[in-house]
């Protein structure tokens, strides 16, 4: 059954190139964010289905990994964006 | 494995892809920040769902369907979850939903001029 993770990969692939394209062309820097995070997602499945196209599900390990590590760049790029800063000082000094 | 759940594997994974390359030409085809976020949020959701729904039908009763559930847990919580705060976040920082201009039909390419 590996024909049917190739055709994921080709697919996921195809939907990668469309995510960079939108991240280099986005107006707003959101529009870069937006496409960053689909991109992570997309990244997280074809870690999956490589490593079930090439015999080794060990991969789905680093999937995990790296589903977290891309939420947690997601939220931390919109928390700086939003408010300028790291720390935890409110709102009222943004921008 | 069973013929069954090949069938059943097959059907998740093509119905997976659809819906990502769906989402991945939302994303570059669609006119505003906000509509480029409900394409990639929703189908990001539900594809990444039925990719992996079709990986667990073909593992075995083993450590990687925990794997594969855990995976799934998580892009199921934080998905919805980074989408909302970055809409929210473009909300609060001022930009505004795009709306079709008065007397003029369809249009994609008319809003890449402003912002």
């Amino acid at each position: 059954m590996s024909l049917e993770f190739a055709v994921a990969a080709v697919a996921l692939l195809a939907t990668m190139a469309l995510a960079v394209a939108r991240a280099v062309a986005g107006p707003t820097v959101f529009d870069r964010i937006l496409a960053a995070n689909a991109f992570g997602t997309k990244t997280v499945l074809l870690i999956a289905v490589l490593g079930y196209l090439t015999g080794r599900p060990e991969f789905l390990d680093l999937g995990l990994v790296y589903a977290l590590i891309n939420f947690l760049g997601v939220i931390a790029a919109l928390k700086y964006f939003k408010f300028g800063r790291f720390d935890d000082r409110r709102a009222g000094q943004r921008r | 494995m069973s013929l069954v759940a090949d069938v059943l594997s097959w059907a998740c994974m093509l119905a997976g892809a659809l819906f990502i390359m769906v989402g991945g030409i939302g994303l570059v085809r669609l006119p505003d920040f906000y509509s480029r976020a409900h394409a990639a949020g929703m189908t990001d959701t539900l594809g990444a769902g039925l990719m992996i729904a079709s990986m667990m039908l073909e593992s075995g009763w083993d450590l990687n369907l925990a794997r594969l559930a855990f995976i799934f847990l998580f892009l199921l919580f934080t998905s919805p979850t980074a989408s909302h705060a970055l809409t929210h976040s473009a909300l609060v920082s001022g930009l505004k939903p795009w709306t079709r201009p008065d007397g003029e039909r369809g249009g994609g390419a008319a809003a890449e001029g402003e912002r």
